[in-house]
């Protein structure tokens, strides 16, 4: 097939992968975008089989069956609670592409015994690089997510001292294979020194820091495809892979926003790691009690209210209690109490993860407000209601200097007439810190399994509403 | 076909910069879905592993070219696959 005529083919799949994307600024046009990003990878996809090198069938056809019905398998079975694992691995995946296509092309080189020239011997180390530091990077992040791995950082002596050396190590094998792309040596070097890499960086990650990880491995994945683009001096490749490589940037500087820490922080900060001592000695609680109270004492609030905002947080989704949250929210509303739902942006396990997790569960999405239009409702808000929620909701980011999460950007809960917080016991969060809001005078803890309180809560409010 | 690193750089820096205008205007609402969509984007590195695996002669390459195929297939059925099941959960119902 004439080249240029592919050229042309790719310049449309471009087209359509960027009309695709920006489908996805609106829930209306969003599923239509998907369906549009997916014929442009398909138009790429037919127009690099008419290129005049490819010619045996057999092997692609395998490949490409194979690989479809695991990720289609993949992709009807999982649970909206497990997308995070899900993109982790797919981010997987994707990197581990890019490195065995840099890979298969140096090979291919060193049959030819043609020595790759320019900008290509740099490409093809770059793509080994950051595709298998994605590659295992990934698979670590899903081993942490689908807890086969303990989600509490790994750390030890000298870690920092140990990937720094690797990676001096690593940048002095890359240089060596420009230097001498035909070489296997530093080849196998890269290439192994890449995945270990991978290992090595994600370990000491904490399970709570995993939507930073997974956002960056995401843009790494796109980096890497990026990169094979130059190996190949194929523009789908680079076009494609820069726009995924801006998008995990972009979600990754929210996710570090929202938690209110630098990239690097996150990255080498161990958080979670614990510091027992500030830990337990975190939080103004002034020697208050927290107050239990049950469903029925919440109902009866309820009777007095018109409005009520719901801050559902990872604990939530755990309990598998969405379904009966929405069930709670529309007999509020039937009795007359306007219903919101507020969202961090921190909410879940990965960026965005509570508004799919609620949409599943068939909660309009117009009543998902993120964090910054919702917290001017709160002063005037009769009851918020805190779902497996902690951190997030913690006054202290705001007042106290000397908490971790100071500075972190919160759901200002404690501004509303009337606190609910349903939990498990008095247990703190993810950050290991304690949380003043139990203590307040307008909060009201009501202790139990999310799903079950929750729908007490329902037959409560139906009672006696 | 993109033989000048140059004009290839070009592209890059071009791309990139659409991606962060169209991105940065994705509601937080669909983040999980822009992730997962831009996961099977990121798929294209399939049009690589064609290259790799479909070339006349059957060496270590194909072989690395075919385990490329596999993975990249994942990535990009998986993706917009899972995407679209999400993107249905926001469309059906609007109060």
């Amino acid at each position: 097939m004439n080249d240029q005529f592919i050229q042309l083919a790719y310049l449309v799949a471009a087209v359509l992968l960027i009309r695709g994307l920006s489908g996805l600024g609106s829930p209306k046009t969003a599923p239509r975008g998907n369906l549009t990003a997916a014929a442009g990878m398909l138009i790429a996809i037919v127009a690099t089989l008419l290129m005049k090198g490819v010619v045996s069938y057999t092997v692609i056809i395998a490949g490409v069956v194979v690989g479809s019905t695991i990720g289609a398998v993949l992709a009807l079975r999982i649970q909206m609670t497990a997308m995070p694992q899900m993109v982790a691995l797919l981010n997987g995946f994707g990197g581990g592409a890019s490195t065995l296509v840099a890979s298969a092309e140096l090979l291919n080189y060193m049959r030819e015994g043609s020595e790759p020239t320019g900008i290509v011997p740099t490409a093809i180390v770059l793509g080994i690089l950051i595709g298998g530091v994605t590659f295992t990077g990934s698979l670590i992040a899903f081993a942490k997510l689908q807890e086969l791995l303990k989600g509490a950082p790994l750390v030890y002596a000298g870690q920092r001292f140990v990937n720094a050396l690797l990676s001096v190590a690593l940048v002095g094998a890359g240089v060596m294979m420009v230097m001498t792309p035909l070489d296997l040596n530093p080849f196998y070097v890269v290439l192994c020194l890449s995945l270990l890499l991978g290992v090595l960086l994600v370990i000491p990650i904490g399970g709570a820091d995993m939507p930073v990880v997974i956002s960056l491995l995401n843009s790494y994945s796109g980096l890497a495809a990026c990169a094979t683009g130059f190996v190949l001096g194929n523009s789908s490749l680079v076009i494609s892979g820069s726009l995924v490589g801006a998008s995990g940037i972009i979600l990754t500087k929210i996710m570090c926003k929202a938690m209110n820490r630098s990239l690097a922080n996150v990255l080498f900060g161990a958080f979670g790691a614990v510091d027992q001592a500030t830990a337990a000695g975190g939080g103004s609680t002034d020697g208050r009690t927290a107050k239990a109270y049950t469903p029925e004492d919440a109902a009866v609030i309820f009777s007095n209210s018109r409005s009520c905002i719901v801050v559902p947080g990872y604990g939530m989704a755990v309990a598998q209690a969405q379904h009966a949250v929405r069930e709670l929210a529309d007999t509020l509303e039937e009795k007359g109490i306007s219903v919101k739902f507020a969202i961090h942006p921190v909410a879940g396990r990965m960026p965005g993860h509570m508004n799919v997790l609620l949409a599943e569960a068939d909660v309009p999405y117009d009543k998902l407000v993120p964090m910054d239009e919702i917290n001017r409702e709160f002063p005037e808000t009769d009851v918020a209601l805190v779902i497996g929620a902690n951190d997030v909701v913690n006054p202290d980011a705001r007042t106290d200097k000397g908490s971790p999460i100071y500075g972190m950007p919160i759901l200002d809960v404690d501004r509303a007439q009337h606190v609910f917080v349903i939990k498990r016991s008095m247990n703190p969060g993810f950050a290991g810190v304690q949380n003043p809001l139990f203590f307040n005078d307008n909060t009201m803890m009501i202790f139990g399994d999310a799903k079950g309180t929750v729908l007490a809560l329902v037959k409560s409010v139906r009672d006696l509403v | 076909m993109l033989d000048d690193p140059v004009v290839a750089l070009t592209i890059l820096v071009l791309a990139l910069f659409v991606g962060f205008e169209v991105i940065a205007k994705v509601p937080p609402l669909l983040h999980t879905p822009l992730m997962s969509g831009s996961n099977a984007i990121s798929g294209i590195t399939i049009v690589g592993a064609l290259l790799a695996a479909g070339r006349e002669e059957q060496t270590l390459s194909t072989a690395l070219g075919f385990i490329a195929i596999v993975f990249a297939s994942i990535n990009v059925v998986g993706g917009f696959l899972v995407t679209n099941r999400m993107l249905g959960m926001f469309k059906k119902k609007k109060s």
